[in-house]
């Protein structure tokens, strides 16, 4: 399909979800590193232009249900950054009060109902929320963002059947964040467990609108977005969007490293990349693409933008602190909430 | 008052919770088995056709679909068909809708049933004869339900699906054609009230579900014998109604609990260890069990009937506690 360029305004509101996103995950290693939390954890960088391109096709009163690599989807909502720091620290002041760490972030009064760790248990509940909002006659619609990797989980086909036959309002948003992994046999994840060829043609075997876009193209993945929030809103039922992205170096080893850190004047001036990952900075960092083809279409100057990325890194030191100074939870809530 | 069948009395209680609240759906139909009484669920199918759903084959999938509708607010009815193929939806049920609550800081309300038959239903083998509820009770989260006449199915029904918890609402299939006085009118039953199904002095039988009944028929043979029985029904497992039976094993000093969960970490288990923590002082004989032994469940009549908890093992066990009491 051909993409649609992004306005001024849009590029600017995706560039700025990309920032809080990349500077959160940048803060989050760091916080690891310095013992602030225990925990296996997942960072987002190298998929921003996804998850941001998604979320900027969405509204107020839509429902999002996410995967373990979640920080970049709760920011890019525009969830508070401070109860998400100080969730994954475990502090009564997080999004779950504790209870749930990095791996289950929740904030239903912004629409996102769920981070389930469980891979491919997003895509039903997902599907569920479409249910609900279905059967009770709201425009809303339900957006489930999840891995490559869930769709080697059945329930994911059960959902795209169920979703298919009673046209449920939900879109499938499938990171397939596997370039560039390394398998199994290198320590780390294994890249290599699908006999299938084309991702696209699972949800497509059901029936239901399959699309595959550059996942670091943030015009393509908003474009690809706005189509399929538009046929659920019209009641044509799903739509799957597989976005590719090659994988962050940071985010190949089974436990996070900050491989790379955020230079907003490399964008502009990629002959000063070095260093062992400068093939992905310079050719697949997808904040730094957006920011050129920000500036390149003249919609802000490189100065306009190193403002707002400072603004970001404010924010986000804000954030850290908030959740740092934040209290630990009383042991008596472990008791509370079991039950309405 | 009229007398009408358990599966009446259920279809009765889902008319009245459809008409009453728009956002009650059923993703499901054949909640009532496929005995003779599925044909009571044809009046909900002709006069809510846009809020049943029939699905495909797909536990896992519709145990999850239910709890993320609940999260969006609506009120879904999700019949899983048998128990046994409630362990196809397991990961959604323990993972995703008894927990969503709790690790939400209490901001989500999850307000699905899930519905299920369970037992031994006569030639169900091992693969359609499951009683889930006390692996369930071992996952928090989850209000648990097993209604054993038609007065508390239509009252606790009510209940469920009115409640902002995950619920399993769960049945059993030779339940469905017994009949009993039901009031006409709407009603709830609140969960967490145990029912004295028979009051009794002489020792407490403890039963839910269809085995309210075979604990009943035991009483009445051991009535004959000059030995009174009291039959309490928890009703409810999650939340369970610890004073009544702690008041129950007070007034007769002596527990048998009957139940088709197998004999190992079983309902029947853990009955029995409320009562050696709360109400030891009151026991005068050990406590008995009469469940299904730790055995997968055979096809055969011989087979079957060997480990289905009967009245004669009941009664048998009762007998047993009287001799052995201080």
């Amino acid at each position: 399909m051909a993409t649609a360029a992004l306005d001024q305004k849009t590029s600017l509101s995706i560039f700025e979800r990309m920032l809080m996103m990349r500077h959160f995950e940048e803060a989050a290693i760091r916080l690891y590193n310095e013992k602030q939390f225990v925990s296996h954890y997942h960072i987002y960088i190298g998929q921003e232009a996804t998850g941001a391109g998604v979320l900027e096709a969405l509204g107020e009163k839509d429902l999002i249900c996410t995967t373990h690599r979640n920080h970049g989807h709760i920011i890019g909502r525009g969830c508070d950054p401070g109860r998400a720091f100080a969730e994954i620290l475990g502090r009564a002041t997080g999004f779950n009060g504790g209870r749930g760490g990095t791996l289950h972030i929740c904030d239903p009064e912004k629409g996102f109902l769920s981070t389930s760790a469980i891979v491919g248990g997003c895509a039903p509940l997902a599907t569920g929320a479409a249910y609900g909002t279905k059967t009770k006659h709201e425009p809303h619609v339900a957006v489930g963002f999840f891995g490559d990797g869930s769709l080697e989980q059945g329930i994911v086909l059960e959902a795209f059947n169920i979703a298919a036959l009673w046209r449920l309002p939900v879109v499938y948003v499938c990171e397939n964040n596997s370039a560039g992994a390394i398998g199994a046999q290198q320590g780390g994840y294994s890249a290599a467990t699908t006999a299938v060829e084309s991702f696209i043609s699972l949800p497509a075997a059901y029936g239901i609108d399959a699309i595959k876009v550059d996942g670091a193209d943030a015009a393509a993945v908003h474009a690809a977005a706005r189509d399929a929030v538009a046929r659920c809103r019209a009641g044509q039922g799903p739509v799957f969007i597989e976005a590719v992205t090659v994988r962050w170096p940071g985010s190949s080893p089974l436990w996070p490293v900050l491989a790379t850190t955020f230079d907003l004047s490399q964008a502009f001036d990629p002959a000063r990349i070095d260093g062992p990952h400068a093939d992905w900075l310079r050719d697949h960092d997808p904040l730094s693409r957006l920011a050129r083809d920000i500036v390149g279409r003249k919609f802000a100057t490189p100065a306009q933008l190193e403002a707002r990325d400072q603004a970001a890194r404010e924010r986000i030191e804000a954030a850290i602190a908030f959740a740092i100074e934040s209290p630990m939870p009383t042991p008596e809530t472990a008791f509370a909430d079991v039950f309405a | 008052m009229r007398k009408i069948s358990y599966a009446a009395a259920m279809v009765e209680a889902l008319r009245s919770c459809l008409t009453a609240d728009p956002h009650v759906t059923l993703v499901g139909s054949y909640v009532l088995g496929l005995g003779p009484k599925r044909v009571l669920m044809d009046p909900i199918r002709a006069e809510f056709p846009d809020r049943l759903y029939d699905p495909p084959i797909s536990e896992a999938a519709l145990v999850s679909l239910g709890a993320g509708a609940a999260m969006a607010g609506a009120r879904p009815f999700v019949d899983l068909g048998t128990g046994s193929f409630s362990y196809v939806g397991w990961s959604p049920l323990v993972n995703e809708a008894a927990v969503a609550r709790y690790m939400s800081n209490g901001r989500l309300r999850v307000p699905v049933v899930y519905h299920m038959l369970h037992g031994l239903r006569g030639g169900g083998a091992s693969q359609h004869s499951h009683s889930p509820q006390a692996m369930l009770w071992n996952a928090a989260g989850l209000e648990i339900v097993l209604p054993s006449s038609p007065r508390d199915v239509k009252g606790l029904l009510r209940t469920a699906i009115n409640s902002d918890n995950p619920t399993v609402f769960i049945n059993h299939a030779r339940l469905m054609d017994i009949e009993d006085d039901v009031p006409e009118e709407d009603y709830s039953i609140p969960f967490g009230r145990a029912d004295i199904k028979r009051p009794g002095r002489d020792v407490t039988i403890v039963a839910t579900s269809f085995v309210v009944h075979t604990a009943l028929e035991a009483a009445n043979v051991l009535a004959s014998e000059g030995i009174e029985a009291e039959v309490l029904d928890p009703r409810t497992l999650v939340p369970f109604d610890r004073p009544t039976l702690l008041d129950s094993v007070r007034r007769t000093g002596r527990l048998v609990i009957v139940d088709e969960t197998n004999l190992s970490c079983g309902v029947a288990a853990e009955i029995t260890a409320i009562v050696a923590e709360d109400g030891f002082e009151h026991l005068r004989a050990p406590v008995a069990r009469v469940t299904r032994p730790d055995v997968p469940t055979p096809f055969s009549k011989p087979l079957e009937d060997a480990i289905t908890p009967t009245a004669d093992k009941v009664a048998a066990a009762v007998r047993r506690v009287l001799r052995s009491s201080r």
